[in-house]
């Protein structure tokens, strides 16, 4: 009993630290290029987060299932191509099932293989775990990043474009900040939310002394 | 050649992989602290791309094509620039080894670098032919070359300002970043004489 009860502490752990104390955006700044490319409309952040999560959630399954086998000198090539084989299947089902989201993210669904995030989570996480938490940090960090992928999204389709999720919702008389949806807004965005970020952090530390 | 000239302005100024098409963030982000480690990431990035684009064009074109393998291109791809990473750094530690010593870190840091995955693939959605491929691989690595020189600059002089507590570090290099790519923006109205 006792011992049932540390472990699903342990899991919700595991999901806190993914999800919020070490997003991997917003603190622990990984996986920037497709955070930047393609969050110009909150449809194709989620989109781009929820392959991302499958990908984890599969390639730290299966790399924690086979962590004994691989030996450690070649280990990152095999997870790259472990990873690779999930992201194909991604690839295409997204393909055959979803052709406008496959049009607008274009390339930045094979370039998950190179998504730091995915690689780091096999690295720290699967190598050294159990399969059945492996997952769950998978799923923990791919949530976290469809996440923080939905809120810049969401900031920049409001203001790049007026919408939310293709909706009208500033009215007819505002006139969109373009800058917002072109690539500069990318960066910008990014930049004042950790911004934001860094501040509550800070003032939280400030706080518990 | 006019053709290629055209694709390799457009490479590195009006379509900057890092500033406007977004390949390649983590490193440009990530190593542009100092201007020398900088130029060492941006050649061996200009290295790779180069050859990683005609190996790749070529596995294509005489190994996935006549098979009908195409759907294999992500992992076969990857493969290749793994292996390839791998061979440079041996080749330049055997044969070159002033040179290696000034990349030699970087090169592994590549492998994840998606603007050499990236241009791969581009080569072949694309349909370039193979000096096309290989010309389009060059100019996309100078881009990202330039980008991360003008960033590190930046940010050497950054060092020594005063800036807000909370945008310090990360945000602040975002948001250069960001000026950055709008004054690239600024190359767009950039027409091409011929």
């Amino acid at each position: 009993m006792a011992k049932n009860k540390t472990k699903s502490v342990s899991y919700l752990n595991i999901l806190k630290d993914g999800i919020i104390t070490k997003n991997p955006i917003f603190i622990q700044l990984l996986g920037m290029c497709p955070t930047l490319a393609v969050t110009t409309s909150v449809s194709n952040g989620i989109g781009m987060g929820l392959s991302a999560t499958f990908v984890l959630i599969c390639s730290n399954f299966f790399i924690s299932v086979l962590r004994k086998f691989i030996p450690s000198k070649i280990r990152i090539a095999s997870y790259i191509v472990i990873i690779a084989g999930f992201v194909s299947t991604v690839e295409m089902v997204i393909k055959a099932w979803l052709p406008e989201l496959s049009k607008s993210l274009g390339l930045f669904i094979p370039l998950i293989v190179v998504n730091c995030i995915i690689l780091a989570r096999a690295e720290a996480f699967a190598s050294k775990n159990a399969p059945i938490p492996s997952a769950v940090d998978g799923f923990a960090c791919g949530i976290g990043f469809t996440l923080a992928l939905t809120i810049i999204s969401a900031i920049r389709e409001l203001l790049g474009n007026g919408s939310l999720l293709g909706f009208n919702i500033m009215g007819e008389n505002f006139s969109p900040a373009l800058l917002m949806i072109l690539p500069a807004g990318g960066f910008l965005v990014l930049g004042f939310l950790i911004a934001i970020v860094q501040f509550i952090m800070s003032k939280i530390e400030e706080r518990s002394k | 050649m006019l053709n290629l000239l055209v694709i390799s302005i457009n490479a590195i100024l009006i379509e900057n992989f890092v500033l406007v098409k977004f390949y390649g963030c983590c490193p440009f982000l990530g190593v542009s602290k100092k201007s020398e480690t900088a130029l060492g990431m941006g050649m061996a990035v200009v290295f790779t791309m180069t050859i990683a684009s005609a190996m790749t064009w070529l596995f294509n074109e005489f190994i996935l094509k006549p098979f009908d393998l195409e759907y294999l291109q992500t992992i076969a791809f990857i493969a290749i620039i793994a292996t390839l990473v791998q061979i440079i750094e041996m080749f330049l530690q055997k044969s070159i080894p002033s040179l290696y010593s000034a990349l030699g870190i970087y090169l592994p840091l590549i492998t994840t670098n998606c603007a050499v995955l990236g241009v791969t693939l581009l080569n072949i959605n694309n349909a370039y032919d193979f000096i096309t491929s290989v010309v389009y691989g060059f100019s996309a690595g100078v881009g990202f070359l330039i980008a991360i020189l003008l960033l590190s600059a930046i940010r050497e002089r950054i060092a020594y300002s005063d800036i807000p507590k909370p945008f310090r570090g990360f945000p602040i290099v975002l948001i250069a970043a960001a000026l950055l790519s709008i004054s690239f923006m600024g190359f767009q109205g950039l027409k091409l004489p011929f």
